[in-house]
């Protein structure tokens, strides 16, 4: 700087541009690496050999069958996560009560156990070595290797999503519409339908949204209690897998460039939530 | 309601006259102990039938000591990478504006939206010896696939939004005049950094840092594509889980998921109390 002419001082908060481009530089060249990277790597792997090719692959016999899976199993978990991450928030946010960030804590326990633990547990509980094993087995029920322990493993890793996001939003906005309507006579459950439910409708949209991305993705927790038998107990995430470990890497990644655009959905949705309600921006994690 | 009902619940809610908590709080307590609590209470019951001795042997056998190990420095040094960088793109996105903001904003998410068992395989492609990233690499003598480093690579990718989205919205809502405030008071750029915006954003810095090495040490699907899992060299230890289960041997696994939660529950307590710490020593 020394012999340059006085310049008027920068604003303060401002970075020299010289910081700003070199700052740019590495974010572009991580999110680069560390995300566009991957991403255009399974589109490009996925249609290699074509779009037929990868078109046969999504409509192969066991590839349906996982993604009729797949689809079956988030309908089953996100709504249930759903309807209990209302009635946890409800309790929670809108009461006061002994050991509640107890409760808080514990029902945030999901996000620190590893997905293999979580698959693991209920093995413990329906596996054939397990509490209910024998029981199970002599009723001719199965819940490990089947659909049913699929839907409790999703469960499990899928448990806070909702409520995470709807307890710091209702806690906000308090109590005094609900108190309001009560007093004039409205019964709980109007209250919640025609208070309650317009305030976090949007907050409930964004947790079921990321609630149903973990819920069709979810692979560790799945991988243990599913059996990987094929066309019958596979989701699109262990089919994935599965072809992967074959050597087909286009079936392998056509099933997971499906997947992308999923996600891919999922981001634009959530992006368009955001624009619309900038309150739930910098949720989600 | 009963004058008697009332009185009692006065107690429970003493600043809500809000109805319904009975109802959803038994439901809470009762599908949160169902789907949550009771089936880990299995893991516990599980792994403690074993004499300490068998205990010890299957949850310290010097092939799972290797896994954790394994386990927690990959995390840690993922989850130091994604602080570092995590920061500056947190930056990026509140303080400059760029053509393309909100895309790169988006993106940021992917790891949290995209499959793992699709990141894993996309990685293990992309860093593999003959992908756009590992052929270079290989050709400058660094191998990543089926080593350490591979693992470091999916777990910085698994963990790559939550510094992000921890720190980005206290930096947003950090007031622009307290900067300017530093900085009219003679301080230099790098003091009012240091001095002034570090302390504000390091609670927030350390919830994100904690939930990156948190997520790295459980995470399983987007590693063991990249990982090869050789034992004692690159075998994770949820990995270690799986292959106990698939030789029915419960209580073995149990033991070493024993470990692992008391890992998480040990990095959750740290959190707590670095937060407490900051929040200390920023107040003084």
């Amino acid at each position: 700087m020394s012999g340059a002419p006085v310049r008027t001082r920068p604003h303060p908060n401002e970075d020299p541009l010289w910081i700003r481009i070199a700052v740019l530089a590495v974010v572009i060249l991580f999110i680069g690496v560390m995300i566009l990277a991957p991403m255009a790597t399974v589109f490009v792997e996925g249609l290699s050999k074509g779009l037929g090719t990868a078109w046969e692959a999504i409509r192969e016999h066991d590839a349906v069958a996982a993604l009729q899976l797949t689809l079956l199993i988030a309908a089953i978990s996100v709504p249930f996560n759903a309807v209990f991450g209302v009635c946890a928030s409800w309790a929670v946010a809108k009461h006061d009560f002994p050991g509640k960030s107890l409760l808080v804590s514990l029902i945030d326990l999901p996000f620190s156990v590893s997905p293999v633990v979580a698959g693991l547990i209920y093995v413990l509980v329906f596996g054939l070595q397990g509490w209910f094993g024998p029981w199970l087995l002599a009723h001719n029920i199965s819940i490990i290797f089947a659909a049913p322990g699929i839907v409790l493993a999703t469960l499990f890793v899928t448990f806070p999503f909702v409520a995470r996001e709807l307890i710091p939003l209702m806690e906000a906005q308090g109590t005094d519409e609900e108190e309001a309507a009560v007093s004039m006579g409205a019964s709980g459950l109007m209250t919640f339908l025609r208070v309650t439910a317009p305030n976090i409708r949007w907050g409930l949209a964004y947790g079921v949204l990321l609630c149903n991305a973990r819920a069709m993705g979810e692979f560790g927790a799945v991988s243990v209690v599913s059996g990987h038998i094929r066309g019958r107990t596979d989701t699109m995430p262990l089919h994935v897998e599965i072809l992967y470990n074959e050597y087909d890497f286009v079936g392998a990644f056509a099933v997971a460039g499906l997947l992308c655009l999923m996600a891919l959905a999922t981001l634009a949705l959530k992006t368009l939530l955001e624009i619309a309600r900038p309150e739930l921006d910098g949720h989600g994690v | 309601m009963t004058s008697v009902a009332a009185a009692w619940g006065a107690r429970w809610r003493r600043r809500s006259a809000v109805p319904g908590l009975g109802l959803t709080l038994g439901v809470t307590v009762t599908v949160l102990s169902l789907v949550v609590l009771i089936p880990m209470a299995a893991v516990a019951a599980r792994g403690l039938t074993l004499a300490p001795d068998a205990f010890a042997r299957a949850a310290f056998s010097p092939r799972a000591v290797h896994a954790y190990q394994l386990s927690l420095t990959t995390s840690l040094i993922a989850a130091l990478v994604n602080g570092v960088l995590g920061v500056l793109t947190a930056w990026a996105l509140v303080r400059y504006r760029f053509p393309g903001r909100r895309l790169l904003d988006s993106l940021v998410d992917l790891p949290f939206a995209l499959p793992t068992a699709v990141a894993g395989i996309s990685l293990a492609t992309l860093y593999g010896p003959n992908g756009w990233i590992g052929a270079p690499l290989a050709r400058a003598g660094i191998t990543l696939a089926n080593t350490a480093g591979g693992i470091v690579i999916a777990l910085t990718f698994i963990g790559l939004p939550f510094v992000v989205r921890t720190v980005e919205p206290v930096l947003r809502d950090l007031a622009a005049d307290v900067e300017e405030a530093s900085a009219s008071l003679g301080a230099t750029r790098l003091q009012t950094l240091v001095r002034v915006v570090a302390p504000a954003l390091a609670p927030a810095w350390i919830t994100g840092f904690a939930l990156a090495f948190a997520r790295g040490v459980g995470e399983y699907g987007s590693v063991i594509f990249i990982a090869g899992n050789m034992p004692y060299r690159s075998e994770i230890a949820p990995l270690l889980i799986t292959i106990e289960l698939e030789q029915f041997d419960y209580a073995s696994a149990s033991a070493i998921a024993l470990v692992m939660l008391g890992i998480s529950f040990a990095g959750l307590l740290a959190i707590n109390t670095g937060q407490a710490w900051v929040r200390r020593s920023s107040e003084r």
